[in-house]
């Protein structure tokens, strides 16, 4: 993705045209990445823009921008993908694998051992009543975040769209079918009516 | 599937798919790992524990995704949380290593944004099935359900801090009023 300002002449690829800074080194980048994914609450996105774009100025607002939209749209969980992404367009493959063990590894080990602790104490009455009380919460937390994503969607009036959505809601949600071919059928489908819709507007 | 065959196994088949369908991240396959680790594949856990589970992924740092570790634990350990995690997040950003190369390559098409704007109904349509089904599992009263309505409309209208919602969830569940 080439970035919309005339490049300077660095011929390496990946490496960014609006920087800011020289590219970090593989082991700063894991502790980077590491340092973000720890940083507490309110979402890992929200760490990672500001370490990359604000602290260390490894990318421009936009640069940043461009690298999470690309991982939005890709599957799967998109700070992992945005991490493996990210490292590698500064140092390659292995730049990759340094922001992406590092974003994971480390919580993953407390989580283990979180893991660890609620299969030995999971059943004391105390915690069960927290954990219940804690995950009402955590659902109305996702339900937020849902009907932010909704509003652009119910804004625009994009009734194709709504009904994309509530399709997918009802077979997965209600109906309970596999996710697998559920996508395999959506998808296609989506990106048919989006691509005619798109045409019609356009012509 | 073979309930004989090697749980580690089975953990690194069933999340290596998922991640790959996973479209809008973690918190859009939590109905399919629902399904799987509850409803009717395997049985691994209880409703109870798959809420537990839900709220200690949202209350430790790091990504959304880390939900897996928790079930791969249940279902087989350190190993098991391992090769849950791995399975979940290794496959998919392969997928994006591979995919942002070919884009940077390619002049501007424009099927990514295509791709993208279709893609996005269907990732809010799986995190809306997520809201069901964890509230299936989590609340168990009217009292419960209202809490976590209030919790919905405050986080939305506000800014507030998530960790005062859980808080609020942990105190109203440990006096037991939900």
């Amino acid at each position: 993705m080439p970035p919309d300002q005339p490049s300077p002449a660095i011929p390496a690829e990946g490496v960014p045209a609006a920087a800011t800074q020289p590219p970090p080194g593989v082991i700063a980048l894991f502790f980077a990445f590491a340092k973000m994914s720890l940083a507490g609450f309110g979402g890992v996105l929200y760490w990672a823009r500001r370490a990359i774009v604000e602290q260390h100025r490894w990318l421009s607002a936009d640069e940043f921008n461009e690298t999470y939209a690309l991982c939005h749209f890709l599957p799967g969980p998109n700070i992992v993908n945005l991490s493996m992404v990210f490292g590698a367009r500064l140092k390659g493959i292995a730049g990759g694998l340094a922001a992406f063990t590092g974003l994971l590894v480390p919580p993953m080990l407390i989580m283990t051992l979180l893991a660890a602790l609620y299969a030995r104490y999971g059943e004391i009455d105390a915690l069960r009543r927290i954990l219940a009380g804690v995950s009402c919460a955590a659902v109305g937390m996702l339900g937020a975040t849902v009907l932010r994503m909704m509003m652009p969607l119910l804004k625009r009036r994009e009734v194709a769209g709504v009904v994309m959505l509530l399709l997918v809601f009802l077979a997965i949600g209600v109906a309970r079918l596999p996710l697998v071919p559920v996508l395999l059928a959506a998808i296609p489908v989506s990106i048919a009516v989006t691509f005619l819709l798109q045409r019609k507007v356009s012509a | 599937m073979n309930t004989n065959a090697n749980p580690v196994w089975t953990l690194v088949l069933t999340f290596g798919v998922m991640s790959l369908f996973a479209v809008g991240g973690a918190n859009a396959a939590i109905p399919e790992m629902h399904r799987i680790a509850v409803e009717e594949v395997h049985h691994w856990m209880t409703d109870k524990q798959f809420a537990d589970v839900y709220a200690i992924s949202q209350l430790s740092p790091g990504p959304n995704v880390l939900i897996v570790t928790l079930i791969g634990y249940v279902v087989a350990g350190v190993a098991g949380a391992l090769a849950a995690t791995f399975a979940m997040c290794v496959p998919t950003a392969v997928f994006a290593y591979y995919v942002s190369r070919l884009l940077a390559r390619k002049s501007r098409s424009r099927w990514p944004a295509i791709i993208q704007r279709a893609l996005v109904p269907l990732s809010i349509g799986l995190m809306s099935a997520s809201i069901l089904v964890l509230a299936q599992t989590a609340d168990r009263s009217l009292l419960a359900a209202l809490f976590t309505g209030a919790v919905a409309a405050a986080a939305f209208a506000t800014r507030l801090n998530p960790f005062w919602m859980f808080l609020a969830g942990g105190i109203l569940g440990f006096t037991g009023v939900i």
